[in-house]
């Protein structure tokens, strides 16, 4: 069998930290290769090894047989190596073609050739699927359109091996499906993909083979066929992982929170609520089911007071939040896993520790007479950190320092602690790997259990259909249908999101 | 490298090749570094006269220095601390030229015209950028001018009659010093040091302590993340900026009440306002920080006069040499990235 790349026993140090230990990894041409790994296992940098980004302090790299030396990303794509990067490095006011040719720009006696750029990216597109609009500006293009410029980019400077660095985190379901297709179709032209990931359905769908790293050490390469998601799911963490993640029936009591007839604009001043009425009870969790942009965003900030509401009404526990400052929300026992951690959910520069009292610093015992009291603070952290198995050097560590992981364990945490009524929790998994996943949903499952009203809002169907005890679909900023979880598929809820299916009032038992 | 030990290496390396890089130049310039260097320590810290001298011109710098780093910590780069400071002098002399009162009355009630005036003028620019999202370098820079020349029309044609100065303060509102004055044989060092440390103290408490300083922080670092938090973004921004022109405005007083004694027409600015913005920059926005740097910069502006005249330099030189160390301050990334380099070849 012939290898377009092979990485063999690659070692790389951090000052004295090994990212990668003796990783051995080898891409048979025409195939989907999986990477697998917990967030900090060292995919990036193993990764960043094979891009020319680090020189490995071990090991050799081969391509079609041939040792190199890549010292740098150009000789990298001289090699017909190509990296679809996680966080596109688009010029958003740029259009697509100028995006494309950046850097490598066909030119017409000192002038750039704009229309032969158009016509060779328009080929490359039609070739392999893309339906990419090469005259489009790409701040006007949705993320997954982004996505295929980003693909677009490799092609064009003749990648012949890709490498996906987690692709499907940005994008809807649909999305996904897409994409899949055009890697298939990438497949079919010729082209080998390293496909960076720790989401196991993905793998199972489209790779060959998987090779897992586990805490920078290579665990091994096995065959898809030849597997299931649970063994690679125990590769990767090191133990049994249960998926679905067990409880109890849900035990709904009163309503906690009672949203009716509400309108919001979003930051743009268009209307993205319309009319949206839920309730969420006492002991149940109700997942909010959507595709991105259909109001979930303006949602949680009409509810936690960070968007004014137009009209309608919120109430929490019988009383009437609707256009309360956050502070006051925050009092009336709201708390909120914000989608964004790094933008909203933590000062990133403040230590873990000082984290840990965002919203309760002004009160007894973090401090007294707006003095603050460190050593209550720190105390408060340290059992926080402690409870929530949040992995941290030590408290005083600044909160950026942490992997996404921890960040959201110590929010969660943070967020817990106060003792809500409700508990608001957006896309609390995002990004994460399977063991902080099931940690998560394990302890948002324990709050509804000591009776909290839980609202979650995911664009994962799995995590949707897995935790929520009712299943509200969202769609453009109404609530359209209420489903239950047990009796309902993923196809069912695709098409209810993509408003094709709309059930009537008098079906929904709001 | 801890964030510790590169906040207090960075400067010091800053300041020594700020220092080597003017030994350079004198050398290019055909003089002698060594008599050059010599001479302005003398004239900094010589005999007591010079260290008066020193420890005067460091006292507005503190309250300057301050006044930018507290901004600068709720995210705000407050470049109007020079026409808080204008106004603040102004409003200090104006408070101690117009009243008879006893003493323990009248210095506290000339600080705090000149501390509100300050406060006014930063809480204009604050209450802009809070509100209506007006950039405050833009309006602090206008207000600047504003104040300069405000503040002259002020003195020429309502506190005087068309004289180039006020009268001088009362002997009840003035911060000069009979002991300091004996003990440094006669140098214009003034009270007005004490108010500095004090006032080190309080910008300290205040940020590192308090509830207002953890709000201002969080602001300063993410403000998203505070208003999710609950935090009152705007009204932190207002705040800062009020309690930044504060410090700005006392910091005229000790030019208003001590060193000079009075207000006087300024054809231009007087620098020590941003002076301060270098002050804070080297003292890395720290209340300590900011202490030590002003000592520096005091040291470096009177010990410059003293160069001319002993080692025939031409005191321009410190000012090129100051500028180099905010140079090397600036890019502290490259002093960052070359102390780690020297940390690897130790290994």
């Amino acid at each position: 069998m012939e290898y377009v790349i092979e990485m063999l026993g690659i070692r790389k140090e951090f000052n004295g930290f090994v990212a990668n230990d003796d990783i051995t990894l080898q891409l048979r041409k025409g195939e989907i290769h999986a990477l697998l790994g917990e967030n900090g296992a060292g995919k990036s940098t193993l990764m960043n090894v094979l891009f020319g980004l680090y020189q490995p302090e071990k090991g050799e790299i081969k391509v079609h047989g041939k040792k190199v030396h890549i010292t740098n990303p150009n000789v990298a794509n001289e090699l017909g190596i190509g990296m679809v990067h996680q966080h596109f490095m688009l010029v958003d006011t740029f259009t697509v073609t100028e995006n494309i040719i950046l850097g490598k720009e066909p030119k017409s006696g000192g002038k750039i050739d704009i229309k032969r750029a158009e016509k060779e990216v328009r080929e490359i597109s039609e070739q392999y699927g893309l339906s990419v609009d090469p005259t489009a500006k790409v701040a006007d293009i949705s993320v997954g359109m982004q996505q295929r410029v980003e693909i677009l980019k490799t092609l064009y400077r003749g990648a012949e091996i890709l490498i996906f660095d987690e692709p499907t985190a940005v994008l809807t379901p649909q999305e996904i499906k897409e994409l899949i297709q055009i890697m298939k179709t990438l497949i079919k032209e010729g082209k080998s993909i390293i496909l960076i990931t720790h989401k196991l359905k993905e793998i199972m769908e489209v790779c060959d083979r998987v090779t897992v790293i586990r805490k920078g050490k290579g665990i091994g390469t096995v065959n898809v066929a030849e597997t299931d998601p649970n063994h690679l799911a125990s590769l990767m963490v090191g133990r049994e992982v249960t998926f679905k993640t067990e409880k109890k029936e849900a035990q709904p009591k009163d309503n906690v929170l009672e949203i009716k007839d509400l309108f919001v604009k979003d930051s743009r001043g268009i209307q993205a609520v319309r009319g949206l009425n839920l309730a969420v009870h006492a002991g149940e969790i109700v997942g909010i089911c959507g595709v991105d942009g259909n109001g979930q965003s303006e949602l949680i900030e009409a509810i936690t007071g960070l968007q004014k509401v137009e009209s309608g009404s919120i109430l929490v526990s019988g009383q009437d939040i609707t256009n309360l400052k956050p502070r006051k929300v925050t009092e009336r026992g709201v708390a909120h896993i914000p989608q964004d951690r790094h933008k909203h959910g933590l000062v990133l520069d403040f230590p873990i520790g000082e984290n840990m009292v965002l919203q309760t610093y002004y009160q007894q015992p973090f401090s007294k007479a707006g003095v603050l009291n460190y050593k209550e603070i720190y105390k408060k952290a340290a059992s926080l950190i402690k409870e929530y198995d949040v992995r941290t050097p030590s408290e005083y560590t600044p909160a950026r320092a942490l992997s996404g992981g921890n960040q959201q364990k110590a929010i969660i945490g943070r967020e817990v602690d106060r003792d809500p009524d409700l508990l608001i929790a957006a896309q609390p998994t995002r990004g994460l790997d399977v063991g902080a996943i099931e940690f998560i949903h394990k302890r948002l499952i324990e709050q509804r259990d000591k009776g909290k009203a839980v609202l979650l809002i995911s664009f994962e169907l799995d995590e949707i259909l897995n935790i929520s005890d009712r299943i509200a679909v969202i769609y453009e900023g109404e609530i359209v249908a209420i489903v239950n979880p047990k009796e309902t598929t993923e196809q069912e809820l695709g098409l209810l999101m993509a408003g094709s299916k709309r059930k009537k009032e008098g079906e929904m038992n709001v | 490298m801890s964030k510790r030990f590169s906040n207090i290496a960075v400067p010091v390396v800053s300041v020594l090749l700020g220092l080597i890089a003017g030994a350079i130049i004198m050398l290019i310039s055909g003089y002698n570094p060594i008599n050059g260097y010599a001479a302005l320590w003398n004239g900094a810290f010589g005999d007591t006269f010079y260290l008066g001298e020193t420890l005067r011109q460091m006292t507005p710098y503190i309250f300057a220095g301050l006044a930018v780093a507290f901004a600068f910590r709720t995210g705000l780069f407050n470049i109007g601390v020079e026409g808080q400071l204008l106004v603040g002098w102004l409003a200090a002399v104006w408070v101690g030229v117009a009243f008879d009162l006893p003493k323990v009355i009248h210095l506290p009630l000339s600080l705090l015209a000149a501390a509100a005036a300050g406060a006014l003028w930063g809480f204009i620019p604050g209450f802009l950028k809070a509100r209506l999202h007006v950039h405050e370098v833009i309006v602090t820079i206008m207000m600047n001018y504003i104040a300069l020349h405000v503040t002259n029309h002020l003195i020429r044609n309502v506190i005087s009659d068309q004289a180039d100065a006020t009268e001088a303060v009362k002997e009840t509102a003035s911060l000069k010093s009979p002991f300091f004055e004996s003990v440094t044989d006669y140098s214009s060092l003034h009270n007005g040091i004490y108010l500095g440390l004090i006032v080190a103290i309080i910008m300290w408490f205040i940020l590192e302590k308090t509830t207002l300083g953890y709000e201002l922080r969080s602001v300063g670092f993410s403000q998203h993340a505070s208003q999710y938090a609950g935090m009152n973004v705007n009204r932190n921004i207002v705040l800062s900026m009020v309690i930044s022109g504060a410090f700005a405005g006392l910091g005229g007083a000790m030019e208003g009440l001590g060193t000079f004694g009075n207000a006087f027409l300024h054809s231009g600015f007087s620098g020590v306002g941003f002076d301060g913005i270098a002050v804070a920059l080297l003292g890395g926005n720290a209340a300590i920080g900011v202490v030590l740097a002003s000592l520096l910069f005091g040291a470096l502006k009177v010990g410059a006069l003293n160069m001319p005249i002993e080692s025939g330099v031409p005191n321009e030189l410190v000012e090129i040499v100051i500028a180099l160390i905010i140079f090397f301050v600036a890019s502290s990334y490259m002093i960052k990235w070359l102390l780690s380099r020297f940390k690897k070849e130790e290994k």
